[in-house]
């Protein structure tokens, strides 16, 4: 009797689950993705080119990797607004420790990596411990990052001339030496590694479990013996720590560390987990989502670039996806 | 005596203005399933509640197995082995039945970071099979409907090798098929020796399914007897059997005969299911049933707040359409929340605005500026005509007594000229004193010729307010009362349950 009643459900809640989960949203999106590819392809004959692909893949990296953190953070239910200036102020101190202190380039890198990590930990105890709504606390740690970076920086830029060997680090290309003429930056590696360790992370891992676990019912998370406390705090820490490494990998890029540059970052980031399927209530969200909605945005940019469309008007596109994207998130939650 | 798992004795517990449970006693012995009834606020749920932890007791004592214990907290009742199903089910809707079932505990494979996923769902597809459960563990908890929800839990209660198992209103939303797979794995788990506490309002059903039956009032013990030898007469009137208000009441004049309000046939889903009733001009319309009989639903339905599937509702004998709460306030109709703080006041607001606040545009003058002046003579005139005691107009909602500040949400409505108000759950959270200023509020609009709903799960409170009394139960009107009907026939027509349901 159970069995002849349970099967005609079976089919039907697969298609509810597909349609409902955050997997269809990363399918629209990654149609999204080559729509776009395609478009610009037949628009202009200088977007197809190694050249330009090349210039996709470095302009998503650093997005990208802010983007991957704070996938954790929203996938639990919090929000990290202060990932941009985060990235900055871990930019700036790479800087000061190696330019300044002549700091070894690989201590430096740990250095900065630190840093985002610390500013991580300390957004995850004002959200745990003093229980300051997340959108609060990290709206506050934005600024006390951006100050600092300003402070620490002396309001100008730090150059990393005495060590050529960081920019190397990111703009040389390993692949390159093996692949001649394939010669895709460093930086495109790191943002792939990033990618595959924090979805391994998420899925696999149990820190990975409780940020779905919080994002879905947090209290039934605390009921079932889950501390949950903690686990935020190691789920902004992480965040944070995606933040340094996108702060070094900027700081590589642009061999300085531009103490100015950063916020809007966070926006980007955020938009692009959202796109790739990321849903802002919790619970909902892969890194491969993630890392697909990093693509819409350069590759949007890219190309209306190319299609000398002004600065200007490329924001008011982003704008509008964004939305869009938020939009069905909104939808995909009302159909429950 | 040895099968005696566990024993609370003389469990008081109070809250800020109630006494929850005053000298409570409970017993559950290995293998039997014992149903604990009452009416809404008896306090069944918060004595289970304080067995498993939610809950700290302020005085008493709990045995288990013959020792006494504290059970300071959820955790230390798991791990004595009492698991508590919550009425709202505690899952995680984005997870899968496994990783429901494990959260917290979950396998790990080397290095110690990783989840053992295979391992956590070979464990779990075991436990479900011990149940005879068909559900493939790797489901996603949202994807199962609520009666396998509720099997999850129970799954998700055994891993912890329960010994007590409590189920706060398991049945509430199963149709008469799940209820029988429940029953059937309740019956096996007896068998194993578990003990189980069944609380229900569903008195037929525990004749199914229960050995013994403790009855709880007002947050007293009342009794428990063997349920072979109990019939469901004695046990209503066990439950209902007190008379808090003596004096017969003394209801305003006969409503005029003149229909204000009327609902044809409205559908929701399966929250309302063809309910059709009208109320006069000048009437106290009680609404009663138990909590979930979809009372509420109806009201906000009216109310404009939810969408109905198909229905007419007619305000003075013309069809209205009323698609938002702003179209229901145009026709007249205020609806009066039970969660006064959320939906009816706005808390740091001081109590003028509060009262002019559904009716704004009467106050504009010059340029949209608020008059100032008005709106404090109209607040003043409500604060003095409704007897709200605030030491000011300046004063913030926040601060109010329960029973002030419903008076306020009054004000408010009447402010706003509404003349059918719609109360829901009138005197939910206010002390006992401040009930019956509510009650003779009631009445003084209900003479000034306006027309009220009144929902409210207190039966002393409906027979002596109302006018007339309609009963639903599981969305559908399960008959109407003349005043002067009494607590069993309300509680007759409240767990009449439907015709068995399709599932």
């Amino acid at each position: 009797m159970t069995e002849q009643t349970a099967q005609p459900e079976a089919p039907a809640a697969a298609k509810r689950s597909l349609a409902r989960s955050g997997s269809m949203q990363t399918v629209l999106a990654f149609g999204g993705l080559i729509i776009l590819f395609v478009g610009f392809s037949i628009a202009s004959s200088n977007f197809f080119q190694f050249e330009n692909i090349v210039g996709i893949l470095l302009a998503t990296a650093v997005n990208g990797v802010l983007a991957l953190g704070v996938t954790f953070v929203i996938v639990s239910g919090g929000i990290d607004l202060s990932i941009g200036t985060v990235m900055t102020l871990s930019a700036v101190m790479t800087g000061v420790f190696v330019t300044n202190w002549h700091v070894p380039v690989p201590i430096g890198v740990v250095g900065g990596l630190a840093i985002g990590t610390a500013a991580g930990l300390v957004n995850g105890i004002i959200i745990a411990k003093m229980k300051v709504p997340p959108f609060i606390a990290t709206l506050g740690m934005l600024n006390i990052a951006k100050g600092l970076a300003l402070v620490s920086s002396g309001l100008k830029p730090i150059y990393f001339n005495d060590t050529p060997s960081f920019n190397q680090m990111a703009m040389g290309s390993a692949l390159g030496a093996l692949i001649p003429g394939f010669d895709v930056p460093n930086l495109v590696l790191v943002l792939f590694g990033a990618a595959i360790i924090a979805s391994l992370a998420l899925s696999r891992t149990i820190l990975g479990r409780y940020t779905f676990a919080l994002g879905s019912n947090e209290e039934a998370a605390r009921l079932s013996g889950v501390k949950v406390d903690n686990w935020k705090i190691a789920i902004y820490s992480v965040c944070g720590l995606f933040s340094g490494l996108a702060g070094v990998l900027i700081a590589a890029r642009l061999n300085s560390a531009q103490p100015s540059l950063g916020q809007g970052y966070e926006l980007d980031a955020i938009a692009a987990a959202v796109i790739g399927g990321v849903s802002l209530s919790g619970g909902e969200g892969t890194i491969l989502g993630t890392v697909i909605g990093a693509f819409v945005i350069s590759t949007l940019t890219n190309g209306l670039r190319i299609l000398s469309v002004p600065q200007e008007w490329q924001t008011v596109v982003t704008g509008g996806i964004v939305i869009l994207a938020v939009y069905l998130d909104v939808i995909r939650r009302r159909q429950r | 005596m040895s099968d005696v798992l566990v024993s609370m004795e003389g469990i008081d517990k109070s809250f800020p203005g109630v006494h929850a449970l005053n000298q409570c006693k409970f017993e559950l012995k290995k293998g039997e399933v014992h149903a604990l009834v009452g009416e809404n606020g008896a306090g069944k749920s918060t004595l289970m509640k304080v067995l498993a932890g939610v809950y700290s007791k302020d005085a008493g004592r709990i045995l288990y197995k013959g020792a006494e214990v504290e059970i300071p907290n959820p955790r230390a009742a798991q791990h004595l082995g009492i698991s508590l199903i919550h009425q709202e089910l505690n899952l995680m809707n984005h997870l899968s039945v496994a990783q429901n079932i494990f959260i917290g505990r979950e396998p790990r494979r080397r290095p110690r970071l990783f989840l053992d996923e295979r391992r956590i769902n070979e464990q779990a597809k075991g436990l479900l099979e011990m149940l005879h459960l068909d559900i493939d563990p790797r489901t996603k908890v949202a994807d199962l409907t609520v009666a396998k929800q509720q099997m999850v839990e129970i799954a998700k209660a055994l891993s912890f090798n329960s010994e007590v198992l409590i189920m706060d209103e398991p049945t509430a939303a199963l149709t008469e098929k799940e209820i029988e797979d429940l029953f059937r794995i309740i019956r096996q788990l007896r068998d194993k020796g578990v003990g189980v506490v069944h609380i229900s309002h569903r008195l037929e059903e525990l004749k199914q399914i229960s050995d013994r039956i403790t009855v709880m009032r007002d947050g007293q013990y009342v009794g428990t007897t063997a349920t072979k030898e109990a019939s469901i007469d004695e046990i209503i009137r066990m439950m209902v059997g007190r008379t808090i208000f003596g004096a017969r009441p003394e209801l305003p004049e006969k409503p005029s005969s003149e229909v204000v309000l009327e609902a044809r046939h409205l559908h929701r889903g399966r929250v309302i299911r063809d309910v059709s009733f009208n109320l006069k001009r000048g009437e106290i319309l009680g609404f009663a049933g138990l909590v979930g009989a979809g009372r509420t639903e109806v009201a906000r339905a009216i109310f404009g707040a939810d969408p109905l599937d198909s229905g007419e509702i007619y305000v003075r004998g013309e069809r209205v359409h009323i698609k938002t709460p702003a179209d229901a306030v145009r026709h007249g109709i205020a609806y009066l929340s039970e969660d006064r703080k959320r939906y009816g006041l706005t808390l740091g607001m001081d109590v003028e605005s509060n009262l002019v606040l559904a009716a704004f545009h009467k106050f504009l003058g010059y340029l949209g500026w608020v008059n100032r002046s008005k709106t404090g003579e109209r607040a003043d005139h409500y604060v003095k005509a409704l007897n709200i005691r605030t030491p000011g107009l300046q004063q913030k909602a926040r601060n109010l007594s329960g029973g002030n500040q419903q008076k306020v949400v009054v004000g408010k409505w009447l402010t706003a000229d509404t003349n059918i108000l719609i109360f829901d759950e009138p005197t939910r959270g206010i002390d006992v004193g401040a009930k019956s200023e509510i009650y003779r509020l009631l009445n003084d609009l209900a003479k000034q010729g306006r027309s009220i709903i009144m929902i409210s799960s207190e039966l002393p409170e409906v027979l002596r307010m109302s006018h007339r009394i309609v009963v639903m139960c599981e969305g559908r009107i399960t008959g109407e009362l003349a005043s002067g009907a009494d607590q069993e026939g309300i509680m007759k027509l409240a767990t009449q349950r439907g015709e068995t349901r399709a599932a």
